[in-house]
């Protein structure tokens, strides 16, 4: 099983820094899911990898060698895009013996391995068939064995599911991981899906502009981003902006516009200086009175109905915007816009970051 | 298991095996792409371009002789005038045909639409032959109105050959874009209230613009080019094109430098400036003449434009290209035939001067395939990056815009001064350069439309950069090399204007059969009707090809 290093690793196109002293230590049978809006260099990073790109900077190391000069024929990588590319001229079968076929097996052991790869994904009973006789999720999953059948044990896969489905994409992200484990595949899965993302991934690493923007767990990158972005790019987040008034050993307290206080467990930052707040939208509370140590009054100025939750739009009496993902609730019950409420959260729930210089709307920005 | 990969066991498999090991080594393949671009470079582009500066000395003497600089004033003038009245006819008339082919389905547009390739894949030599016989000649459509001659050899004549040999080219390439062309902007167009003229008018004309002047540039430089038909249907007018020839059969090398100089060097400046000015090209979008517009739009104006394109098509194309059969056929039938099969008389030379013009034309064939492969690629690939891509993609378009004949003086002029190299090759690098642009084009456009990522994902499953090529890009594109590799063939075989510039003891079948007609009386109708219908025969069964191929690849 291969091991995959990246030391400050960078590539321009032009003048613009596609990746930029990227870092990462993959382990072996490692799934790896890269996350990050268009443009932010996901398909780049593994273009690098896998060896259709050379790096202007830094090392790309496999299996402990460096392979930065070593052709894409020769790395044993299997690359899948976003498209499959299948090739239209060959049978479901000859494009899956293709990469045995080019790695010198002869044409039984590679019919045999095409055979067997298909098996796999349950798809050897079109093995004669063209790709364009196939549907969407087949051609998938014939991609998918023609790189299992190359014999590489490192499986890039660029927007593997972009092209499918809502339905067949959830279905096919539990198959792709539990497929990738039980053959002990390490696996570089580019996204956009931050759902998907959290699913497959052993870890994520976020990607904005080329620069990594943090590397962790999916349990960790969402419960504990390391800046404004990532948690503006994963998951649904509130920001707020305020001056902390006062910090003592256990909590401080962050004092916003039009002089609304909100308390928070963070204590690393100074009395006077300007934080930014983020609170997870499903972390908040709109009620008719207040349920936690945090309770700022506002007005509903939008109601969303999601199906199984409600997503709620509030106007502070400060005129800050907060939102919240609550339980869809009974008829009785159901909110109006005009209603006067309570948004409430807990302290131990506000994630505080230093007010970026270029401000927070720039510092959140996907596009 | 239901099926095996073809067996690759073979020497062959083992040469290709090599092939794409080398391939992986970096040097070989740049040394691959280098060597093809200093042929293109040295072999095709600079002789051309240089071969007339080498006698610039005798254009001095040239234009010290008033007469003839004002006859070759009045060459050069006619020559550009017929090209630009042909190209504009030809678009106004050739864009609703293609219009019509493309939107209207039935048997009669599918004949049309054959029939439309008639005057493009019939040598221009038959060509100009057929359109004399038809609109000169005494059995023609003079007999039908009762006169002895409608129209007698000269300028008019002239115009309405070349209008039928470029309506084809205007055509197809026309066809080509509006099958590509997305529907979907026509319809929000007619839903926001335009009527099908205006919609037409205002969105499919400005979305269509550069298809519509690459056809215009080829429409053009194909009437600057022609040489062997008009000397057919000329009779004693002039253009470029004849006056260099006549200036060559008179030994007039400082004319026929002069002029050729001159054809070459506004062609490419002509070519310049409608690739720079014309994207700035706009069409009157802004206005619009509702109650014109509307009526243009009713359906009996649609079917009177209908009817009118096929009137024409007819009238001008169809009919007077196909004419040649009629002498060819009074050829089988008088004992002609016999002379012919047993290659007795004429017929010897003919038999030798076909196998010339194929032996050329094959030659070329395969000098293109061997170089404008790779030049494809680095046009499609864009592998010198995107401003020498763009000037490489523009030098290709340079042989085909540069009036064959002026090419062909060039080319002499330029082998001779280099030394003794054998007529035959030199007519084998003319039709070469001649042809270069009918295969690298659009088999630059056919492997920019397969996905690069079929062959990076090819790469990344173990297969080296020829075994890429030869696995993926050929079996994706082979109906492009097929038909582009027909195309040059058939050009070749038809080439007169170099043809005539650089041979002095070779002939070919079109120059030979140049001069039969030129000659009647030495010669006879029937050798001559039936030396075209082989011609025609051949050119046919090219056609056919094409269209199989074309099929296939549907």
């Amino acid at each position: 099983m291969p091991e995959v290093h990246l030391r400050e690793v960078s590539k321009r196109f032009g003048s613009i820094d596609a990746i930029e002293d990227f870092e990462i230590e993959i382990r072996n049978g490692e799934y790896i899911c890269v996350l990050g809006p268009t443009g932010s260099g996901k398909t780049t990073l593994v273009r690098l990898i896998a060896g259709l790109l050379r790096p202007d900077e830094g090392e790309i190391l496999i299996d402990g060698k460096v392979v930065n000069r070593v052709p894409a024929e020769e790395r044993n990588v299997a690359y899948m895009p976003q498209q499959y590319a299948l090739f239209s001229h060959l049978t479901v079968l000859k494009n899956v013996a293709y990469g045995p076929l080019s790695r010198g097996k002869d044409n039984e052991t590679a019919s045999r391995t095409a055979f067997d790869a298909l098996k796999m994904v349950r798809l050897n009973g079109r093995a004669e068939a063209f790709p364009s006789e196939l549907s969407g999720g087949m051609q998938q999953r014939v991609a998918l064995a023609r790189s299992l059948a190359s014999g590489s044990k490192l499986l890039l896969l660029d927007e593997p599911l972009s092209a499918l489905d809502a339905r067949l994409r959830v279905e096919l992200r539990y198959r792709l991981k539990s497929m990738a484990k039980s053959l002990g595949l390490t696996v570089i899965h580019v996204t956009h899906d931050q759902r998907e993302a959290m699913i497959v991934a052993d870890r994520i690493v976020v990607l904005r502009a080329g620069r990594c923007q943090q590397v962790g767990t999916p349990f960790h990158v969402y419960q504990r981003p390391d800046n404004l972005f990532v948690a503006n790019f994963v998951g649904e987040s509130n920001f707020l902006e305020g001056t902390v008034t006062r910090n003592d050993s256990t909590s401080a307290i962050v004092e916003l516009r039009g002089g609304l206080n909100v308390v928070v467990q963070e204590t690393s930052f100074l009395a006077g200086e300007r934080v930014a707040l983020m609170i997870r939208q499903e972390s908040t509370a709109m009620t008719s009175i207040a349920e936690s140590t945090n309770a700022l009054p506002g007005t509903i100025q939008a109601i969303r109905f999601l199906g199984d939750s409600l997503r709620i739009e509030a106007r502070l009496t400060n005129g800050d915007i907060l939102g919240a993902r609550v339980p869809v609730p009974s008829v009785e019950a159901y909110p109006k816009v005009g209603d006067e409420i309570m948004t409430s959260f807990n302290s131990a729930d506000v994630g505080v970051y230093p007010v970026p210089a270029r401000g927070i709307e720039r510092e959140i920005e996907v596009a | 298991m239901k099926s095996e990969i073809s067996a690759r066991h073979g020497p062959f498999e083992k040469v290709l095996a090599s092939l794409d090991e080398l391939s992986s080594n970096t040097v070989v393949r740049r040394g691959v792409y280098a060597g093809t671009l200093f042929f293109f470079i040295f072999i095709i582009m600079i002789p051309p371009l240089v071969g007339i500066l080498l006698k610039w000395n005798l254009i001095g003497e040239t234009i010290q002789d008033p007469i003839l600089v004002a006859r070759a004033q009045n060459a050069i003038a006619a020559s550009f005038a017929i090209a630009f009245v042909v190209s504009m006819l030809d678009l106004l008339a050739g864009l609703p045909m293609a219009w019509l082919i493309v939107k209207r389905r039935g048997r009669l547009i599918s004949v049309v639409d054959t029939l439309a390739d008639v005057p493009f894949i019939i040598p221009t030599v038959a060509l100009g032959y057929s359109v004399l016989t038809f609109w000169s000649g005494p059995s023609g459509v003079s007999s039908l109105l009762g006169v002895q001659h409608l129209l007698s050899p000269g300028i008019w004549l002239v115009i309405l050959l070349h209008f039928a040999f470029s309506y084809p080219v205007i055509v197809r390439l026309m066809v080509g874009e509006l099958q590509g062309y997305n529907q979907v902007y026509e319809t929000a167009a007619r839903t926001l209230g335009a009527p099908a003229f205006t919609a037409f008018r205002t969105v499919t004309i400005p979305i269509l613009k550069p298809a519509l002047i690459s056809a215009f540039l080829l429409a053009f430089s194909r009437s600057l080019s022609e040489t062997g038909a008009t000397a057919i249907v000329a009779g004693a007018f002039e253009n470029g094109s004849i006056f260099i020839r006549n200036a060559r059969a008179a030994g007039q090398d400082g004319p026929m430098v002069l002029v050729s100089s001159i054809l070459m060097g506004v062609s490419i400046a002509i070519f310049i400036l409608i690739s720079l000015l014309g994207p700035k090209l706009r069409s009157p979008t802004k206005h619009v003449w509702t109650g014109l517009e509307w009526a243009f739009s009713t359906r009996r104006a649609a079917n009177i434009k209908d009817v009118s394109t096929l009137a024409i098509f007819a009238v001008l194309v169809a009919i007077p290209s196909l004419f040649v059969v009629l002498p060819g056929t009074a050829g089988l039938l008088d004992g002609t035939l016999q002379k012919a099969v047993s290659s007795t008389g004429v017929w010897a030379t003919y038999w030798s001067s076909l196998v010339t013009s194929y032996a050329v034309a094959l030659l070329a064939t395969l000098l293109n395939l061997l170089t404008g492969f790779p030049i494809a690629i680095l046009i499609a690939r864009r592998k010198l990056g995107a401003r020498l891509t763009a000037v490489l993609d523009a030098l290709v378009t340079i042989p085909v815009i540069i009036p064959s004949v002026a090419l062909g003086v060039s080319l002499t002029i330029f082998w001779n001064a280099l030394g003794n190299l054998p007529e035959f090759w030199v007519l084998v690098l003319a039709h070469t350069t001649i042809t270069y642009t009918y295969f690298a084009r659009p088999m630059a456009a056919a492997i920019q439309s397969v996905p690069e990522e079929l062959e990076e994902v090819g790469r990344t499953l173990g297969s080296r950069p020829f075994g890429t090529f030869r696995k993926i890009i050929i079996p994706l594109t082979k109906y492009s090399i097929f038909s582009s590799a027909v195309m040059v063939l058939t050009r070749s075989v038809a080439e007169t204007g170099a043809t005539v510039a650089v041979v002095k003891k070779l002939q070919t079948a079109p120059v030979l059969l140049v001069a039969w007609i030129n000659n009647p009386a030495a010669y006879g109708a029937s050798p001559v009707g039936l030396g075209i219908l082989f011609l025609v025969l051949l050119a046919f069964v090219s056609l056919l090809l094409i269209r199989v191929a074309m099929r296939r690849g549907d």
